[in-house]
This record gives structure tokens, sequence and C-alpha cells, in this order.
């Protein structure tokens, strides 16, 4: 089995799903850190929720949802011919739910650090809610967004359960690194399994590190 | 009965049996529930008391050459106990097998289960890396000439039972399982069952072996022989299995 191809899916996974929950989060994100509403409470819960469930729980439900009997597997089938489980795109949806508190959460929190009267004070400056917004929010806002990255991708890398349940391990299109290391293990053989864990151990260690540096550097700036 | 005269009743019956450690036997999933059946006839023969693990065969083996306090160990095929025996964490001469599986194609919709192999979306096998199944089943569709025609189809399940659920939630149209699942109590109804000629893979040969800090322990000696008794194979060919005799 070829060492890098599932390193190399795993990071396109990653990838994909990190560039989704920034553009889909953010918004969600904004309006978590200013809504008053009483449904936020249940929102924050359903964001929240992939941290508590065990993966078995989305990989069975997804299993369901996304097969060609499913909601959302039927209506794929309709329009573009082939299944959801079993593929890449299964796998990015179920990326996305599984990750998305890492993305949302400090992105949210960052928000919600902002002083109120820096946002009142572009307002009334007569800039746009979207122009204050990339102009204001955004810049200080960054530490929020490179945490939201960093996690969000690195979590992705780090998913088991749900792709072993829905991903069917076909080489070059769900067989991700963590799912090429259990089979390793699995058949004995633990050189293998060894080169790919500790490229991801290193791997790991190096972008939360990097993440924590310049957290250090933007607070103390 | 009541929970509390359910109590009495084993603190009265099975206590002195307990007192001493159960017998404890690292199970292949596959092999599960018709285990179940033989320990309890054989602790209802000889009052010996077995606890059971259940696991995938390279997971049991993995905890066994970490130290796992297990007796026995029925794997799902012969490589895993050859290994335990080479490395002397099994008994030596002990290993024999105590099982054939027998590989079956199945279905939820196909009417014809061969049929289904060329017209399915997708067909679900176990990892034949990981998989003794799997990799039967890897070796029939090579021999019929039906792989190259397959292989972009397949969908790859941890195991056997992932190949059920693969199948029975829809999303493989046909898939290879064990035949000893067929009878299963949560075994969905198929619409076709074809077993697959067993002369066209390598048998599927299930071992077992005798770990060495049990060899001596008389109790595990006799769930051994018990395994190799007429009445144990005629319990495991009703389940499903090859019969050898």
């Amino acid at each position: 089995m070829n060492l890098y191809e599932p390193l190399l899916l795993s990071a396109q996974l990653a990838f994909v799903t990190m560039v989704i929950l920034i553009l889909a989060g953010t918004p969600l994100a904004w309006w978590l850190s200013q809504t008053s509403s009483r449904w936020k409470p249940a929102a924050q819960a359903v964001v929240a929720m992939p941290i508590v469930l065990p993966p078995t729980v989305l990989g069975f439900y997804l299993l369901i949802l996304l097969g060609p009997d499913g909601s959302i597997g039927k209506w794929w089938v309709q329009l573009t011919g082939s299944t959801l489980t079993f593929s890449f795109t299964g796998l990015v949806i179920a990326s996305c739910i599984y990750s998305l508190p890492f993305a949302v959460q400090p992105i949210q929190n960052a928000f919600e650090a902002l002083p109120r009267q820096t946002l009142e004070r572009a307002w009334t400056l007569g800039a746009s809610r979207l122009d204050a917004f990339f102009s204001v929010v955004v810049p200080l806002s960054v530490r929020g967004f490179v945490s939201g990255m960093v996690l969000a991708f690195a979590h992705t890398l780090g998913e088991f359960g749900v792709v072993l349940m829905v991903g069917g391990n076909i080489p070059g299109e769900t067989r991700v690194a963590s799912i090429a290391i259990y089979d390793h293990v699995e058949s004995l053989n633990y050189a293998a399994a060894h080169r790919m864990s500790l490229l991801l151990l290193g791997f790991a260690f190096v972008v939360l590190f990097g993440m924590y540096v310049f957290n250090r550097r933007w607070s103390t700036r | 009965m009541r929970p509390a005269n359910f109590f009495l009743f084993f603190a009265l019956v099975a206590g002195p049996v307990l007192a001493e450690d159960p017998v404890s036997v690292a199970v292949a999933s596959n092999f599960s529930r018709t285990f179940g059946e033989l320990a309890e006839r054989f602790s209802a023969d000889t009052g010996i008391a077995v606890r059971t693990i259940t696991g995938s065969t390279g997971k049991l083996y993995a905890q066994i050459v970490n130290g796992a306090p297990f007796d026995v160990f029925l794997a799902a095929d012969a490589e895993r106990p050859r290994l335990l025996e080479v490395s002397g964490r099994a008994a030596a001469g002990s290993r024999f097998t105590y099982a054939t599986g027998r590989l079956v194609l199945w279905s939820r919709d196909a009417e014809n289960c061969v049929d289904a192999l060329r017209t399915s979306h997708r067909v679900a096998l176990a990892n034949p890396l990981i998989a003794p199944y799997g990799r039967a089943a890897r070796e029939f569709l090579e021999s019929a000439g039906h792989w190259e025609d397959i292989a972009g189809r397949v969908a790859y399940a941890e195991n056997v039972m992932q190949v059920v659920q693969f199948v029975a939630s829809g999303n493989a149209g046909v898939g290879f399982v064990a035949a000893s699942m067929l009878n299963g109590p949560h075994m969905p109804a198929g619409a076709c069952t074809w077993p697959v000629p067993p002369q066209s893979h390598s048998p599927l040969e299930q071992q077992a072996v005798l770990l060495a800090a049990a060899a001596e322990d008389k109790r595990v000696v006799r769930l051994f022989e018990f395994l190799q008794s007429d009445a144990a194979i005629d319990i495991i060919v009703r389940n499903g299995y090859g019969d050898m005799r």
C-alpha cells in the first residue's frame, strides 16, 4: 500500500473541510455571538454536539442518511447518479459535521470578545455592516480564525470512527491516513503503521505548536 | 423470575462454581454466537464457568501479545494462532482447527446474488488485508474472473459484520458474509443467498490455541477436549460452519 496516498487524501479532506467550515462557520459564529434569541442555547448545543457524541452515533446516522435509501443520499443519487457513502464527497459532509464546533467555537469566542464600541464606532463612521465586518471585525478576530482553521484541519485529520463507518476503505477515495494505520496495525505491519503514525504525530505537534506560538505573539503585540 | 429471587438462586447454585475464576475465552466475532451455545452446554455439563471476550482476531491477538489474561483463543484464521505458538505464547501442540467457515454471497434486494455482482453499484467485502472472509471473497472473485470488473465498485468493510451493515442499509447491493451469520437473531431478511464454492478460495480455517499460562489448568484442558467432541461439532455445524468429519 502506498504510504503517501492516504496521508495526501487526509490532507485533502482536511483542507476542503476547513475551507467549507470557515466559509459556512463564520456567519454562524457571527450570528451566535450577536444574537439574544431564545434559540441561541439550542443552536449552541447543536453546534457543540459532535464534541460529545461518539463517532459511532454520527457514523450510524450518516450511513443511513447518506445511503441510497436515505433522504440526503436518495436526492444525491437522483442529482448525480452516484452515492454519497463510500465517496470523498460523503467524507467531506461527514467531516464538516464532525469538525463543526472546532471551527465555529474559536471564531465565535473571538467575535464575543470584540468591544461593542469598536463596532459602533465603525458604523457611525459610515461603514456598511459588511464593510465594518471585513475591515474591523475580521482583523481583530485573527486569533479566532487561525485557531478555528487549525483545529478544523487537525481534527479532521484525526477523524477515524465516522470514516470507518461510512468510508468503505477505498484507496485514493476514502482510505485516509487513520484508516490506513488501523489496517497496518490489524495486519501486523507495524513498520508501516509506525512510519505513518510518526508522521502524523510530528505533524499534529507542529501545527498545534505553530498555532499557540502565533496566538501568543498576537496577544502580546 | 424476579431479580431478588434470581440473585438468591444465583448465590446458592452458581456461587460455589464462581468462587474460582471462570475460564476466559477470547473468541473471534464471527464465532461468538456459536460459542455462546457451546459455553452454555459445557458449563451445564461440567459446572465450569466460562467468560467470553469477543473481538476481531487482530485485536484479540494484539491483546494477547500484550499480556491479556485469556486462557483460550478461538481465532478466525490459522495465522494468528500459529504466530502465538511460534512465539511461545500458546502451548506447543495445542493448535487445531475448531471450525471451517463458509462464505456466502448475500443481498437484501436482488433476486439473484450472482447477477447482483455484475449490476450492483457497490459490492461489499471485508478488507482482504485484515479479514479472512474478505481474503476468501477476493480469491473467489479472482478465480471466477470477476475481480477486474468489480474492483472499482468494492466497498471494504472492517469485517463481515460491517458487510451486513453495508448491505442491510442499502449502501451496497450485495456482499460476502459468513454463513454462520445468516441465522443470527438480528440478521435482516435477505432476498437471496448464494454459497460460494469452497474450492474457489483457500479454506477458512479457524484455529484455536491454549495459551501458555493456562496450559496446566485442568478446566481449560477439559474445555479444549469438549470443543473437539461430537456434541460440540454438531453445534458448530448447525451454526453454519463446514463439517470436517
